[in-house]
Formats: C-alpha cells, structure tokens, sequence
C-alpha cells in the first residue's frame, strides 16, 4: 500500500531509458572507476560517502559497456538492456524461447568469451 | 540513494572562464585510436605531446571498448599474397573511383607492422591460449587468425579489448600529457585569423567549465566526424553512434578556421534504426560473416557466390572463386565480391521463408562458432557487454538460435544491428537488398595531402576522415600525421595566440550559462534534424536546399541568444550541437554545389536528374572565405601515384 504520509515531490518525467546500469550494491567497492571510464561521462560520483555512483544522464548511455570492463568486481556493475533491446533465442531442440530480463530465465552460461 | 535527486549539487568545482595555458610540441584533439597512435608516434620522436580529449583516454572514442578486425594487412604481411596496390585498386574500385587513395593506401602499407607494434604494447593479437588449433582460418606457426578471406588472410580476428588500455598505458610510459573531460572547442591561428596557419586549440572543462588554453608547433585533428544530423533519439540507443561517440566537433573548428572539405555532398539520410544490443540480433555480415541464418522452420537460407550460383559448402564462403583475385567485405563490385545469402525478399512473399529468422550457431563448424560469437562479438567494441548480458542470461550458442530483426524486411544490414545510430552522414556499410550491399559511397571530410596536412599549415588530421575510416586506418594515419607534424615542427616558428580570438571564443563558449533558462541542447539537435529531413533529403533540389541554408541560419540565432544549459556538462552537449549545426551547413552548401546526381555518391536531385556526367566526375571542395563558401574542385586521382607519394612522403 502506497504511504500516504510519505512526502512526494514535484519531478519531471525521467529520461529514458531511465537504467542502462545496475549496481550490486554488496559488491561495488565504490572505488568509481566506473566514473573516471565513461565515454559519455553519464555517471557523477554519489555525494553520500560511500555511495554507489549516481547516473545523472542515463539517456546519453552508449551501452559500450567500457563501465563494466574497468570494473575490478566481476558482478558489480552490469549494463542493463532497456525493453526496446529484447532480442529472443529459440532453443535449435526444443523450440523453447528465451530473452534476456525473462521470468524464470534459464541458468547462466558460464563458458567466457575468448 | 540511487536516482539523482532535486537537492544535489554539481559536484565538481565550477570554475567559468578560469583560463589556463598549456604548450607543447604536438598537440592532439581526440584521444581516440588515431589520437592514442599520433601522440605514441611522436612522443617516441621526441616530441612533448598534449591529449585533450573529451571522455576519459582509457576507454574513449570508437574504437575503445574493443575490436574484431584488424583489417587491411597486406604490406609486409607475410601470410597475404596480394601487393597494397592491387588491394588499392579494389577499394577504389568500390567507391567507383572516389576514394581518398592517400589515407587507404598509408593503410594498406602499415596496417600489419602496426599490428605487430601494438603486440609490443601488451595487446593480444594470438590466439596463444590454441583456443582454435586445427582452425581453418589460424596460422598454425604464427598463431594468427584470419577472417573473411582465408587464402589472401589480410584481415586478422584480434582480442580488441585490450587495444585501448594498452595504447593509453604506452601514452602514459612515455609521458603524454592527457587532459580528460576537456572538449576542444575552437582552433587557434595565427593573428586569429581564418585561414592562416594553426597554432592551437581552445577547450572546455565539461566537469568544472575551465577554459584551457593550448599552443603548439603542429596540431593533429583526430576528432573523427559528427552524427546527429538527420536523426537523433536518446530513447532508441543513447547518444552516440559507433563512429563518433565524441560528437565530431572536428569539422566545425577546422570549418571556422577556414579549412577546406571536400565531398561533402555525399552525406546523406540513413533509415532510422531499430536498436539492439551492439551485434546482438542474427545477421550474416561483418563481425558475423559469414553464419548461416534460418527460417521460422529451421530452413536455411542458401548462400550464393557472386554468380548467383547456390554454394554447399561453408568454407567456400571464405575462399575467392575460381579466377578472383581477392574477397572484399561487403564489396558491391563483381571482381571482389563475396558470397553472400540469396535476396529473401520475393522467398518471404512467397512462403518459401517464413519469419522470423535467426542465427544457426549450432549448425557452423565448432571453430566457426566459437571465433564468430566467443571471440569477434566478445572483442569488438560495445559487443564485449552483449556477449556478457547474454550468457548471463543464458544464451549458448553451441544450442540455441539468435533472432534476427533487420531480417524481418529482408535488408537493411545497415539498419543498426551493430547498435550504432545511423543518423549520421553517410552510409558507412551501404543500403542492402537481401544479402548484397548495393551501395557504399566514400565518406567526406577535410582535404589531405601526402602529408596528411589539412589546407591549413599547421594542422595534420587523422582518423575517420576524408574517405577512409575504421580501426587500423586509425592507427596507421596517426601514425604516419605524427610523423609529418613531427618534421614540421623543426621547421616551423612560434607564433603567439590571438588574445581577441580567445575573448571571442570565450564569449562564445560561456553565453549558454549566462542564462538563466532558454532552449536545451536536444530541442537544438532535433531542430536541426528536422531542416536536414525536410530540406537535405532524398532527392535534393535548389529550393529546398536554399530553404535549408535559411532554415538554418535562424536556428544558428536560435543557438547563439536562447541555448541554455544549467552545467558544463550539458554547455558541452550545447556546444557540441552548435558544431552539428556548422557541419549541416557545409553538407548543405556542397550539396547546391553538386548540380548533378551521382550514383557513386549516393546523391540525387530532382532538378539535376543526370547520373554522373563526365563533367561531373570528380570531388567538389568546398571552405568558408569570410562567411561566404568557396567552391573549388579536385580531380578523383588527386592521389596518385600513391606508391611513388608515399615512397617520397611516408617520413620512414
């Protein structure tokens, strides 16, 4: 249930997409090398101490993924596809359809690039 | 906290028009490749070198996040049979005679030693880890891998991942100074007037807003060219497009330094695309050449050669046909086409193929496989991601099919399945019809000479340019620019900057954050993109291209008394649009100059419908005198003798 108390404030659409990263929070280090690399500087350093890095222009992402590259905590940042992005693969066997940000997804492939 | 909030300060240190000054000997404007391989060439000459680039040198500009192909290693190969000149001759071929021989032929001559210099660096261009031993297209001595044309093998499958942060460690060893977040703004002459000789550079801090104020004895354009000029939505992919993350601002400062451009009128509207993760839907081109792609039912569609002939086998696909001298990527000329699939069109009609279409992984040899979705989509740039996000979720593709979208019309390769934004000038790949390119005209861009000096003396350019573009091309003409600006420099005197220029270009820089509210940078863009649909479309005529040029000077007004921006990141978003805007209205007066169409060029206009008529044969030129254009012209083998020019030239 929504909290009637909770103050709301007066905001602008947000842009989209709105989430072209995600952070996971237990391992970023906050170390901002995610910051410092990006080739369209969409990032600001968080200005809570220990803070995750805040995506000020999530609409000017490039989604080269260069964020992820430097980051040294394999998991910590991940590009995330906005719904516009959903390309699906069928399984050659079985016919079964996949995509990713499904429900249920299958288990990762863990065979790395090369 | 996770979303921006109201209540946050810009949390870097504002400083307006705080002015500092930087000399050097070279000085270089992108930290792209070309950039990284121009100040590494000339900092091992003894040159002290400035970088300003305007994201981070680690990971910046095209090229950044990886690649896939270091293509176009003929001179000095050893495993390539073929001479640079007969390989010229294909390239030249394929534009139908406009082509920069002067760029693509540096190319073609030190493609392959760069290669093997940037291995020195710590990149990785073996496959040392014998991933695919046994592999057709690897060199069992050597290590290499090849792509596309397995006898001549001039195009090598690298892990272009490690590319830029090696480039940018060297940068660093050997004592560049690197100015990131600063976007170069304006050039600097001499007595700051146009045309006269380049003695620096201008550029904004887009984090704090200082000015920075550089001088130097030779200054190297690597700033690659803009997009954003017929089409633009952050919604679809972001902001940039594979060429240009930058925003290409190049043009419009070598423009307002009086600078000449040649072909310019071959800029033209792309389709817009339909986005997906940068080589993330099925397609049997480019990085994903040559993999079978099947129907809805698993019928696959047949590969033919370029007699149209149905071929069974897939290793024919990477082999010349009985007679042929060489395979070119994507070529549209009979000499040097490669297989390709049948034009599925009339078969979807039909029912002989029903949609949709995907990738058939499972079914290509293992090493195909493995080269083609382990190695090129996991190393070329912005597709390392898309390898990842897919595994993660499942993807294998020893098992499952890709979808295929730019198939659903049975075309339009082009039509952004590697991710880019094809808003931009030119089509870089060419419009396709099923499987065969029908088009790829040469792209525009400042005039060069064998030294790769622009018009004006001073300034050296690199890079995507004037008919020539890609990874290595990059490399080898900063390279070689370096080299040239280099020798110049132990020539050439001091001159000292301009102090009018420079109030000037504050002025200019800074009026957008002296508001308090007015117009923002994407309104800018779209404006702009709306003139360039309506009035420098497809095909052109005199009225409207006139109306353009009006339309146009008042969305300059526009942009010069009511662009606002709150931050020096978005004053650099606004600066970078005004700097689209300068670079439409060279597009647009080159195209009034041009009064014939040209198949070659891609360019038609209803009031001169004739199809490259002898007369018109050749590159029109084009630079601002006062703020009026010149028109001059170039003959199409301005270039030549390139081997003889380069012998003569190349500073080796």
């Amino acid at each position: 249930m929504p909290d009637n108390n909770e103050k709301v404030m007066a905001l602008p659409n947000t842009p989209t997409p709105g989430h072209p990263v995600k952070f996971d929070s237990d391992l970023c280090i906050r170390c901002n090398k995610c910051v410092d690399a990006c080739v369209m500087d969409v990032f600001i350093p968080n200005p809570e101490k220990k803070g995750i890095p805040i995506i000020l222009h999530p609409d000017e992402c490039w989604y080269c993924g260069c964020c992820v590259m430097e980051c040294p905590v394999d998991g910590a940042i991940k590009l995330n596809y906005p719904l516009m992005w959903r390309v699906p693969w069928k399984n050659k066997d079985t016919g079964e359809h996949y995509w990713v940000g499904m429900k249920n997804p299958p288990p990762p492939n863990t065979k790395p690039p090369v | 906290m996770t979303r921006p909030q109201l209540n946050m300060e810009w949390p870097y240190p504002i400083s307006y028009e705080k002015e500092t000054e930087i000399s050097s000997d070279i000085l270089v404007l992108g930290g792209g490749i070309a950039g990284c391989w121009a100040a590494i060439t000339a900092a091992k000459r003894g040159a002290s070198v400035v970088i300003v680039e305007k994201a981070a040198t680690v990971r910046s500009g095209a090229g950044g996040a990886g690649c896939d192909h270091w293509m176009y290693a003929v001179g000095g190969n050893p495993h390539c049979p073929l001479t640079a000149e007969d390989f010229l001759e294909a390239m030249v071929a394929e534009s139908d005679g406009y082509a920069n021989g002067i760029a693509t032929y540096i190319n073609l001559r030190e493609s392959y030693d760069t290669l093997l210099e940037l291995e020195q660096m710590g990149a990785k261009i073996r496959d040392t880890e014998d991933t695919f031993k046994g592999a057709e297209f690897r060199d069992e001595k050597t290590k290499l891998l090849f792509a596309y044309d397995y006898v001549n093998k001039w195009c090598i499958r690298v892990w272009g991942t490690t590319f830029k942060p090696a480039l940018y460690k060297q940068c660093k060893k050997l004592g560049v100074n690197i100015y990131d977040r600063v976007m170069a703004t304006s050039l600097l002459t001499d007595g700051g007037h146009q045309g006269t000789r380049v003695i620096g550079a201008t550029g904004l801090n887009v984090r704090t807003g200082e000015l920075l104020i550089f001088k130097a004895g030779a200054t190297i354009n690597c700033m690659a060219r803009p997009d954003r000029i017929w089409h633009f939505r952050t919604e679809t992919s972001g902001l940039a497009d594979m060429s240009s993350p930058g925003g290409g601002g190049g043009w419009a400062m070598a423009w307002r330094a009086g600078a000449e451009f040649a072909n310019m009128e071959a800029s033209m509207q792309q389709a817009i695309a339909v986005y997906y993760p940068c080589q993330g839907s099925a397609h049997p081109r480019n990085t994903w050449y040559a993999c079978d792609i099947m129907d809805a039912n698993g019928k696959r569609i047949p590969w033919v050669d370029r007699d149209g002939k149905v071929i069974d086998d897939v290793s024919a696909r990477y082999h010349p046909a009985d007679g042929q001298k060489l395979l070119y990527f994507a070529s549209t000329v009979y000499d040097y086409m490669t297989p390709a699939h049948m034009a599925i069109e009339e078969m979807v009609q039909k029912g002989e193929l029903v949609l949709p279409l995907y990738a058939d992984l499972p079914g290509m040899p293992e090493h195909e496989r493995r080269a083609l979705f382990g190695l090129m989509v996991g190393q070329e740039s912005k597709s390392n991601a898309t390898y990842r996000n897919y595994a993660d979720a499942g993807f294998d593709p020893d098992i499952d099919l890709l979808q295929g979208y730019q198939m659903l019309t049975g075309g339009g390769y082009g039509v952004g399945n590697v991710g880019t934004g094809k808003w931009g000038t030119g089509l870089a790949y060419g419009l396709t019809i099923g499987g065969r390119a029908i088009r790829r005209p040469t792209s525009g861009g400042l005039v060069v000479d064998w030294d790769l000096k622009t018009s004006l003396d001073g300034l050296y350019t690199a890079g995507l340019m004037f008919g020539a573009g890609g990874h290595s091309a990059a490399a080898t003409s900063g390279k070689y620019a370096a080299r040239k600006a280099v020798e110049y420099i132990q020539r050439a005197s001091a001159a000292p900057v301009n102090r009018e220029q420079i109030e000037r270009e504050i002025e200019r820089v800074y009026a957008p954050v002296t508001r308090s509210d007015g117009i923002d940078w994407k309104e800018l863009n779209n404006g702009l993109n709306k003139i360039m649909q309506v009035y420098c479309g497809d095909p052109k005529n005199e009225h409207l291209l006139n109306m353009g040029l009006m339309m146009l000077d008042d969305l300059k007004d526009v942009a010069a008394s009511a662009a606002y921006a709150p931050d020096p990141h978005k004053l650099g978003r606004v600066l970078e649009v005004m700097d689209i805007i300068s670079s439409a209205e060279i597009i647009l007066h080159a195209c009034l100059a041009r009064k014939a169409s040209s198949r070659a060029l891609g360019f038609n206009r209803y009031d001169y419908p004739e199809m490259d008529p002898d007369e018109w044969k050749k590159f029109i030129t084009i630079k601002q005198d006062g703020s009026r254009p010149h028109i001059g012209e170039l003959p199409l083998d301005f270039w030549r003798d390139a081997e003889k020019n380069y012998e003569e030239h190349c500073g080796l």
